[in-house]
């Protein structure tokens, strides 16, 4: 976990860096919100990261010597299939396409796309297709 | 010697056919989705292309109005960019390519994967549809600057497709973005430390990164460009007190980002094309992600060298900063030549398209330092010059593709591509490139301005134009025999194998194509090659002194098992009894 913080925390750094320097030499507000922005994006994840590293014994990925015995265990839950990305993917282009043309489209997609999300929390809850 | 067994009947209960292309939650058919649809945007891309040069390659030219020109230019450049070289790079051969070079079973969010790709394709959709409204697709360029993207200037449906589908296409880079830092963070194999990933699935983590830093921007502009054009914002409008250059301002801090967005990824796949075909471990692999990280701060930081003659931006810090990245992508080309270097190099079709990359590669690298520099900048903006010089680095990139399309081409269908006909495209792309885009470079010092539907034979632009566009015709050809070599293959397998090319990182130690969750057994990790020490073990060189017992661990019952007691009915729960 250690060098996936310092990777973040590297972010942080060279943007708070660039921040400062780009602010102070130029006073321009947008570029330098962005950089800000930029900074904050690999300090908070990072330190967060870093705060674990320090709590937490390597994980089998951080250990150069570890057999695969050694990851034994839950990895995660992977589904094989599920329809609802595909319903929440048309409902937003149907949202999309009533951006342009204001049009029923609206009403469908986000009907679409309302399904798609419950559906989708109750895969997780419930397991297998709903 | 191979590690794969023999795939067996593919471990799936879920829906065949159809349903299962749009239902698929596994990484491996949303990255063969994205390939193939991106392939197609590439070949459309391609094809307007084709126009664009026809209609340059004589004076005075009326093949194409002005108009229809506008469209052409501006839908070639949004279709390579935005639906080609990233997505088929970050989509498609990443979302392939990245679980199985860390011993993952799938993608960190399958589901949000396969979200990804359902947006990119409604997307991707959204902005060809341009073409059937009744006033036109999108002609305000690739950039779309403020003001000619406006209410007034550019109306209609057309370029409102446009940017809706690049929201839309946002989200899904956001998503793929957030998946491949996630799976890199939390699902690599035991062993399989940061230092021991493959250059490709170290960039694109870095990618990953850079994708959560510039495409929020974007999307967030095309959202009030959406808002100035439809509920009168006045964001990048002078009449209401807006700013038109701010879009500059934001569409840059996510297209400099975007162009090592869509570079990183390739660099990886050239980084591993060459250590495998040169049969030598990286030179300089710590260096070279050293590289990619400086690369990737430096790219966030140039985004103003775009914008040098608006006369508003900080000269010296932006044209600094330009000129620091030649520094960490001059280590890569020392590393990639010190890989081949004394290496037992073999000239197969995805080495020579690496090594034509490198060339490529140089020259628009090069012709970029030039660009940094404020004072030949203002006299070459908006002239041919710039479109040669990022021509030469795209089109260095699609070889790189092209590289990554034959080296795991094998991986993903289980079939050889045909190295002759592959040759062939080899050669007629680097001829064809250089043909098309060198005399682009001397067109713009002659003083022809890039956006022009027409020229007068008065200005001397003639030959040079028609010997871009015969380049331009071998690179048609080279890419036809590109898609001729898919169907032969298609029609006439050879057997890959599990490990046609001898390659040494962890994809090539599962069948080809992977089963369901990738792996049946992985090989013990003790360096950044396990395949390559599993099947070379006379020279192996471990890391570390004190070798557990090596030997195949397999992955059932003692390795790596997935959740079981989440009841996904349709899920495979990979626990010990399962094989």
């Amino acid at each position: 976990m250690k060098v996936e913080s310092y990777l973040l925390l590297f972010v942080g750094f060279f943007f708070g860096l660039v921040a400062i320097v780009y602010w102070l030499s130029s006073y321009e507000d947008a570029g330098s919100v962005m950089l800000l922005g930029t900074f904050l994006l690999g300090t908070v994840p990072g330190a967060y990261y870093f705060w674990w590293s320090r709590r937490m014994s390597p994980r089998p990925s951080d250990d150069p010597e570890a057999s695969l015995e050694d990851g034994a265990g839950v990895v995660g839950a992977f589904p094989a299939s599920s329809i609802w990305p595909f319903v929440l993917g048309f409902g937003a282009t149907l949202v999309g396409l009533a951006l342009v043309f204001g049009a029923w489209t609206l009403a469908v997609g986000l009907f679409l796309a309302i399904a798609a999300l419950v559906g989708v929390i109750y895969e997780s809850r419930r397991g297998g297709l709903v | 010697m191979t590690m794969g067994e023999s795939p067996g009947p593919e471990h799936e209960h879920g829906p065949t056919g159809l349903l299962k292309w749009v239902t698929s939650t596994d990484h491996k058919v949303i990255g063969k989705s994205y390939t193939i649809t991106a392939v197609v945007f590439f070949l459309l891309a391609g094809l307007m292309a084709m126009f664009i040069r026809a209609q340059l390659a004589s004076p005075d030219s009326t093949l194409l109005s002005q108009h229809t020109y506008n469209e052409m230019f501006t839908m070639h450049g949004s279709l390579m960019i935005y639906l080609f070289v990233g997505p088929v790079a970050f989509g498609g051969l990443a979302n392939y390519i990245v679980p199985l070079q860390i011993g993952a079973p799938d993608m960190a969010f399958p589901r949000l994967n396969a979200l990804s790709y359902w947006l990119y394709l409604g997307g991707g959709s959204l902005m060809m549809m341009g073409f059937l409204t009744t006033g036109s697709a999108a002609d305000f360029g690739w950039v779309a600057y403020a003001p000619l993207s406006n209410s007034i200037n550019t109306p209609g449906a057309g370029p409102d497709l446009w940017i809706v589908a690049l929201i839309l296409t946002g989200f899904s880079a956001i998503f793929t973005g957030v998946n491949l830092v996630t799976t890199i963070y939390y699902l690599r194999a035991p062993g399989m430390t940061m230092f021991r990933m493959p250059i490709f699935t170290w960039n694109m983590l870095v990618t990953g990164i850079l994708i959560l830093i510039a495409f929020p921007v974007f999307t967030s502009a095309l959202v009030l460009l959406w808002c100035d054009r439809h509920l009168g914002a006045h964001i990048f409008e002078v009449s209401g007190g807006g700013v038109p250059v701010l879009w500059q301002d934001l569409f840059w801090f996510f297209g400099h980002p975007e162009v090592y967005i869509l570079a990183l990824p390739f660099f990886g796949i050239v980084t591993d094309v060459i250590a495998v075909f040169s049969r030598k471990p990286i030179f300089g692999y710590r260096g070279m992600v050293f590289a990619t990280i400086s690369i990737a701060a430096l790219s966030t930081s140039v985004w103003a060298h775009h914008m040098f003659t608006t006369g508003v931006v900080l000269l010296p810090f932006f044209s600094l900063m330009s000129y620091l990245i030649a520094v960490p992508t001059g280590i890569k080309f020392f590393n990639w030549i010190g890989t081949m270097w004394r290496g037992s190099v073999k000239f197969d079709t995805p080495m020579l398209f690496a090594i034509g990359f490198l060339v490529t590669f140089l020259l628009g690298g090069v012709s970029g330092i030039l660009l940094a520099s404020p004072p030949i900048d203002f006299a070459t903006h908006d002239t041919y010059f710039v479109v040669a010089h990022f021509h030469s680095v795209v089109m260095s990139l699609v070889m790189a593709a092209f590289a990554g399309f034959f080296y795991w081409y094998p991986k993903m269908t289980g079939r050889m591509l045909r190295e002759g006909l592959g040759k062939a495209s080899f050669w007629l792309m680097l001829i064809g490139t250089n043909v098309t885009f060198l005399p682009q470079y001397l067109l713009g010092l002659k003083g022809m301005p890039r956006r022009i539907a027409e020229y007068a034979a008065t200005d001397g632009f003639t030959t040079l134009n028609r010997i871009s566009s015969a380049g331009a015709a071998v690179l048609f050809l080279s890419v036809a025999l590109f898609v001729v070599n898919v169907f032969v293959s298609w029609l006439k397998p050879i057997p890959a194998g599990d490990n046609p090319w001898d390659a040494s990182s962890l994809e090539w130690a599962t069948s080809s194509p992977p089963p369901h969750h990738n792996f049946l057994k992985i090989p013990p990790i003790r360096s950044q090659r396990p395949v390559w020490d599993y099947n070379h073990p006379e020279d192996r060189i471990l890391e570390h002194v004190k070798p557990k017992p090596a030997g195949l661990v397999a992955a059932t019952g003692a390795g790596p098992v997935l959740l079981e007691d989440v009841r996904f009915d349709d899920s495979d729960t990979l626990d010990g009894g399962d094989r």
